[in-house]
């Protein structure tokens, strides 16, 4: 009975192809929305974790005050015998290092560019997972020493430098200039989308007596902290806290001004917002099709009406009401899951375009496909029921007077 | 009357009543009739007299409002829908004076049409549905829709359909309403021949004398009752007077084609 229904439906739909396809667009439109939106907010997800890793895995962040903001004015800032403290009396870091950040335009002959300038220690370029390209970092002595001297990023390089050989060139900042000791690998985009070789790395020590002018040590904006594998985020944190609360003197039951924050926290918060907006847009594709579903309906409405005297003729000669109904029912059935089909084969043309565009990731993802279809089949049997159910309805007597 | 066979058709007290309270409208007021195998009998009678609703329910498309149908034995006024559905596929055949062939289908596929309800398998359609069509002298028609073909030819696809299914009993609402004389003396022989050779009792609604005088048997149909029911000794057909049981005659499949 089921296949008999399924060949007279097919037998239909090739009868009016035209008419088919304006009716299954809604639906196909739908499908390729859906998965279009979700495979690519997928993909953006996973773009965004796998940029804010490239800043290393398995890294803290210390920072003045609570939140984001990075502290009011009163909150103190770090100084170099705290990074001292976290390397050398908290179990399970591999490395610390400071980050005292400023920004001023860095001159080179007649080319200017305002740029970030940050006073760190070796061990930072460990932890930040920076390579260099040529040159060559600088050392503990150029720390001790307070040496003029800067590690730049690829972009600063071709700024300044353009063909020029960078090594040995003279930068000028501020009321300072640095001699250039090395240059880093290309990084690329940083996970809020900035540009992570848009820096130029001298010694903390350098950035504080010279640069800043001012004499306090107590001007490093943020300690990065690397861990020893095996130990976990959470796990340092705990460590850390306390030795932080102590040298900062804070009482019991003072609330702790420094935040320490794991960068997959970080990470996990940006891609969940980003699932967030996937599931939105999700949404909203969703109804497109649901609308197509309604496209769909209304055709067979009128298809019904338009065959009412065939109708008559079927149930005339033998078919039973719930042929007729299963029979409307398979055809809008098969139209739904043609349209979802298409939409399908849609997407992915759609996901593999757009994801060039926009330098996302195309990351296939079968569920979505799945249910995208499923939905598709589901629509057809729900919007084509009911005139199905009208059809079947029909007395043959009347039905055969029609038109 | 012949009380050793059974009638096929066997109505007692039909009435059918439509509407209800004051708007209520009688059209069959008890009609008894008894209808035997091999039969072919006219209908006859005015618009609104009833033969309309009379033959409906006879061919199992609507039901009565009260009396009793017996057809083979079976009590169709207790049957429901489905059941009737199946009687109609199994047991009867029907030609319209619309023809009512599926549009846009070829020949072929309306013949096969009934079969297809029926289950039954591709090939056996296939080979009956054409064996149908050359029967009523369309074989070379197979491909042509409803649009590609004339009346008389759309009749005949009707009639291979009917037939296709091997029914007993075959129903015709007056089926040469829309087809000139010509063509109504070739449906009509038709008839007769399937009737004669295949012994297909015929139930024919028309209007027309001259379409009616090819039946054995004609009832008048006047205000809802039976009001006459004559056989008709010398009944039309295509070899000349006296057709019951005199020689074969012209073959069906050698109708000439329109």
């Amino acid at each position: 009975m089921f296949w008999n229904a399924f060949l007279i439906a097919l037998r239909e739909i090739r009868r009016n192809p035209t008419r088919a396809f304006l009716t299954v667009l809604g639906v196909i439109i739908g499908v390729a929305a859906v998965i279009t939106m979700v495979t690519l907010g997928r993909g953006a997800t996973e773009a965004v974790k796998s940029q804010i890793s490239i800043l290393g895995s398995n890294l803290l962040v210390l920072r003045p005050g609570q939140g984001w903001g990075g502290g009011g004015r009163n909150v103190p800032l770090f100084n170099l015998a705290d990074v001292q403290a976290i390397t050398n009396q908290v179990p399970g870091v591999r490395a610390a290092a400071p980050m005292a950040q400023t920004m001023a335009p860095a001159i080179h002959l007649e080319k200017a560019r305002n740029t970030d300038i940050h006073g760190t220690t070796p061990p930072y370029f460990g932890i930040g997972n920076w390579k260099i390209n040529l040159g060559r970092f600088f050392d503990d002595e150029d720390v001790v020493k307070g040496n003029p001297v800067a590690v730049i990023g690829e972009t600063i390089r071709k700024e300044l430098f353009g063909n020029e050989d960078p090594i040995g060139g003279k930068i000028r900042l501020n009321n300072m200039t640095v001699v250039v000791i090395g240059v880093t690998a290309v990084k690329g985009q940083g996970g809020f989308g900035e540009d992570l070789d848009d820096n130029i790395f001298v010694p903390v020590t350098t950035l504080q007596r010279r640069l800043n002018g001012q004499r306090s040590k107590q001007n490093i904006n943020q300690i990065m902290i690397s861990a020893e594998d095996g130990y976990s985020g959470d796990e340092i944190i705990a460590s850390v806290t306390p030795l932080m609360r102590e040298r900062r003197n804070l009482r019991g039951n003072e609330a702790n001004n420094f935040s320490v924050v794991d960068t997959r926290q970080i990470a996990d918060a940006v891609s969940s917002s980003t699932k967030v907006m996937t599931t939105l847009l999700g949404a909203v594709a969703g109804v497109s099709l649901l609308v197509g579903g309604i496209g769909i309906m209304n055709i067979m409405l009128v298809s019904v009406t338009e065959r009412t005297r065939e109708i008559g003729i079927r149930l005339a000669i033998g078919a039973r009401a719930r042929e007729v109904l299963l029979q409307f029912l398979v055809e809008a059935i098969t139209l739904s899951a043609v349209g979802g089909a298409v939409g399908v084969a849609l997407a992915l043309g759609l996901c593999t375009g757009i994801s060039k565009l926009i330098e996302v990731p195309f990351l296939f993802d079968p569920k979505i496909n799945l249910i995208a279809f499923g939905f598709s089949a589901a629509i057809g049997v729900l919007f084509g029921f009911m005139p199905a159910r009208r059809a079947a309805r029909l007395d043959p007597i009347d039905a055969l007077r029609h038109e | 009357m012949n009380q050793a066979v059974e009638p096929l058709i066997r109505l007692r007290g039909l009435t059918k009543t439509y509407g209800k309270g004051d708007a209520a409208f009688q059209a069959l007021k008890g009609v008894d009739i008894d209808i035997a195998p091999g039969e072919f009998v006219a209908v006859m009678g005015h618009s609104g007299s009833g033969k309309s609703t009379l033959m409906n329910i006879l061919g199992c498309l609507d039901t009565p409002t009260s009396g009793s149908y017996r057809f083979n034995g079976i009590a169709v006024e207790s049957l429901n829908p489905d059941q009737r559905s199946l009687l109609r596929r199994h047991a009867l055949g029907f030609i319209f004076q619309g023809f009512n062939l599926l549009a846009r289908t070829s020949a072929l596929e309306n013949v096969e049409l009934p079969m297809l309800y029926r289950g039954i398998s591709r090939k056996e359609r296939h080979e009956r549905a054409r064996a149908a069509l050359a029967s009523v002298g369309l074989p070379n028609k197979e491909r042509n829709t409803p649009a590609e073909l004339s009346g008389g030819q759309q009749q005949r696809v009707a009639i291979a359909r009917a037939l296709a299914t091997n029914p007993g009993t075959l129903f015709a609402d007056e089926p040469t309403g829309n087809l000139d004389s010509r063509t109504t003396r070739e449906i009509m022989e038709l008839l007769c021949n399937l009737n004669r050779d295949l012994g297909i009792t015929i139930l024919m609604v028309t209007h027309e004398d001259d379409v009616a005088a090819y039946a054995k048997r004609v009832v008048h149909v006047v205000d809802g009752l039976i009001d006459s029911d004559v056989i008709n000794e010398q009944p039309m057909s295509g070899q000349g007077p006296g057709a019951g049981g005199q020689g074969r005659g012209e073959e069906v499949g050698d109708l000439p084609e329109h």
